[in-house]
């Protein structure tokens, strides 16, 4: 298994400087100024100085390059500098968003939190209520507990987040006012009053996200369920003198948990990659809302970063998924 | 089995029925038998005769709904166990009677220790500890012939063949030293030789052991080496049942001689082509009121098509449900010349 991983973890690296190098590439092959944003006064040659300054004159293949070096070698120097209080990095130059004229990375910290706590919260609550759903939902198989558990993730799967956000919204914030409808971030949870406050307001996003979540999971689940519901395996446990829990709660689940947890770990590059049209929704300013400024904004560093960043995450999720797969299923070994 | 000891297990009339979008299948129609401690009886008959439901009826196996067991009754010990709740049964289950399934490849829970398996109906009806249920798991790998015992009990079923899963099989079946041993066409799945070892097993351990088995099978060479009796089951009812050598020598039921008459001979022609019973066994939507293998019966007269045959009693411990047998009506009968 060791031997597996590390050779998988070698195998990432090509597969991610192509990664890194397409997605550059698309952004070099994109319409768009990083100029255009500034005010029309600036004179052309001003305006030519500034991307000069931005390192926009140099030739791709060095801007590439120099993105190369400065995501794998000098940011993580910046992290070992700010964990140890050494001086690697010696002042280099950081990747810096055109925008903002700050670190990527520091930007990035400044929206993780939210986007963790928001969509993060939505999928484990969605996978939480998944579970039950999707188990019960193969064990009394069309009855009316499953039949609506099957109506309500058609509808939760089907209906777009931005059509129920804004329901939501319409209905608990605008008309009934028990939540709000925009999402504070300098909100600090210090006692009771703030943390209520602060479930208050991830109440609305979260309901939203872990709807579609639950629909999407509660579907695996059952169908997982339904596969192993008629095995043969299950016969002979009841043929055992098991009882109803032990043969469906320990005999199939374990089965049926398989794929399930694939589907889960695949599914959470997602959560970092953020709920773009959520966020929005509920104006929560996270990492999803920070890419659609960034493409706004033509801010190339800022894209390119964050857009591998999630690249990464799926390739490490994948072996991660691949790994679980070989713990929870005794006939896969990786050696 | 010694005359008048009461049977292990007394079956009457048992029905079980299906309740499908199809309509209603009559899978069981009015099952009577006896197992007497000890013995071993053969059930057989072509796939879709009712065999198999008709023993997973009796512990409550089958999925309901769609199927309904009943009426009919199923004495075993003191207890009827169509009337009992499902918490009792499921002390019968895997306690009392035993059961080995037709597919090794499958019956076994892929993600579970062979050891685990073992154990949990030891741990179960017989409240052992985890170490004791441990130590009887390899004496009961090493009764069904699996070497180096203890350390295979954390093996996984993939790490065993064909034979040997039937043989971690046919060990959680004897776990709790049942009385009875339902075994569903043990054999089926597996190829020639192993299917010899595995009866050579099933012999031994029924010496040693003295439990009662049901045998089910579609193998009538397999019935002849070791049945004591034999049920001969057709549309969900028995049609003829016999001591094995009464039945071979004498087979009355012409479903049953149909039956012998395909097994291949190994002395015969070579060149002559494998004999079959023309036809389809019947899908019963409704209890049969007629003789259900009328149709693929060459002896068939118009009576058959009217009327139910009993099963009539016949010399030797031998009973056959066909009209041939009949005593009332033998002379009249313009074939039974032929019969």
């Amino acid at each position: 298994m060791l031997a597996y991983t590390i050779r998988r973890l070698v195998l990432a690296i090509p597969t991610l400087i192509f990664i890194a190098f397409v997605i550059f590439m698309l952004l070099e092959l994109a319409p768009g100024d990083p100029m255009a944003n500034m005010p029309l006064s600036i004179p052309p040659e001003v305006r030519e100085q500034m991307r000069q300054a931005l390192g926009l004159g140099q030739p791709w293949y060095i801007r590439f390059g120099l993105w190369l070096y400065q995501f794998f070698v000098v940011e993580p120097q910046y992290w070992i500098d700010a964990a140890f209080g050494t001086n690697f990095a010696d002042g280099a130059q950081r990747i810096i968003s055109f925008q903002s004229r700050s670190p990527v990375f520091e930007i990035i910290a400044e929206r993780v939190p939210q986007t963790l706590w928001v969509v993060g919260m939505s999928y484990i609550v969605g996978v939480i209520i998944a579970l039950p759903i999707g188990i019960a939902g193969a064990y009394w198989q069309y009855s009316w507990f499953d039949q609506l558990g099957t109506f309500i993730s058609m509808v939760g799967f089907s209906v777009p987040t931005f059509f129920t956000g804004v329901l939501l919204i319409v209905i608990f914030a605008v008309n009934l006012g028990w939540f709000p409808s925009i999402y504070n971030t300098t909100l600090v949870v210090e006692d009771w009053e703030s943390f209520l406050a602060q479930l208050r307001q991830m109440a609305m996003p979260v309901f939203v996200l872990a709807l579609y979540n639950a629909a999407q999971i509660s579907r695996y689940m059952r169908a997982s369920m339904l596969d192993n519901l008629g095995q043969d395996y299950v016969r002979t446990a009841r043929a055992k003198g098991m009882n109803e829990r032990i043969v469906v709660l320990k005999h199939v689940l374990r089965n049926s948990m398989i794929p399930v947890i694939t589907v889960i770990a695949l599914g959470v590059p997602q959560v970092f990659g953020g709920a773009i049209i959520t966020e929005q929704v509920f104006k929560v300013n996270g990492l999803g809302q920070l890419l659609i400024i960034a493409i706004q904004g033509s801010d190339i560093p800022m894209v390119l970063t964050l857009t591998f960043i999630f690249a990464v995450l799926i390739v490490a999720f994948n072996l991660i998924a691949d790994i679980l797969y070989g713990v929870f299923d005794p006939r896969i070994r990786y050696d | 089995m010694p005359k008048g000891a009461p049977p292990v297990l007394d079956v009457r009339s048992l029905s079980t029925v299906f309740h499908t979008r199809a309509g209603n299948v009559h899978a069981v129609n009015d099952v009577n038998f006896t197992l007497g401690a000890g013995e071993l009886l053969g059930v057989v008959g072509e796939s879709g005769s009712g065999k198999s439901v008709t023993m997973m009826s009796l512990i409550g196996l089958l999925p309901s709904p769609p199927a309904v067991v009943g009426p009919g009754e199923v004495i075993f010990g003191d207890r009827d166990l169509l009337k009992i709740d499902e918490k009792a049964l499921r002390e019968v289950r895997g306690g009392e009677i035993g059961f080995v399934f037709q597919d090794p490849m499958t019956s076994l829970n892929p993600v579970f220790t062979v050891g685990m398996q073992i154990a949990e109906p030891l741990r179960r009806h017989m409240g052992l500890s985890k170490k004791a249920a441990a130590d009887r798991a390899v004496e009961l790998l090493e009764l069904v012939g699996i070497p180096d015992a203890r350390r295979r009990l954390g093996d996984y079923p993939h790490q065993f063949s064909g034979g040997m899963r039937q043989r971690v099989m046919i060990a959680i079946a004897l776990a709790c030293d049942p009385k009875v041993l339902i075994a569903d066409e043990p054999t089926t799945a597996l190829d020639v030789t192993i299917q010899a070892q595995i009866l050579e097993l099933m012999q031994e351990l029924r010496e040693k052991l003295g439990m009662a088995v049901i045998w089910i099978t579609h193998d009538l060479g397999v019935i002849a080496g070791i049945a004591d009796r034999v049920m001969v089951m057709y549309g969900g009812q028995v049609v003829e049942h016999a001591p094995v050598h009464e039945l071979f020598a004498n087979p009355r039921h012409p479903y049953t001689q149909a039956l012998l008459k395909t097994v291949p001979n190994v002395h015969g022609e070579r060149a002559k082509r494998l004999t079959t019973i023309e036809g389809q066994p019947p899908i019963l939507l409704a209890p049969p009121s007629a003789c259900s293998f009328r149709d693929r019966c060459p002896h068939a007269w118009e009576l058959c098509h009217r009327a139910l045959p009993a099963r009539f009693p016949l010399p030797g411990d031998h009973d056959a449900a066909c009209f041939l047998c009949d005593p009332g009506l033998a002379p009249t009968s313009p074939e039974i010349q032929d019969a």
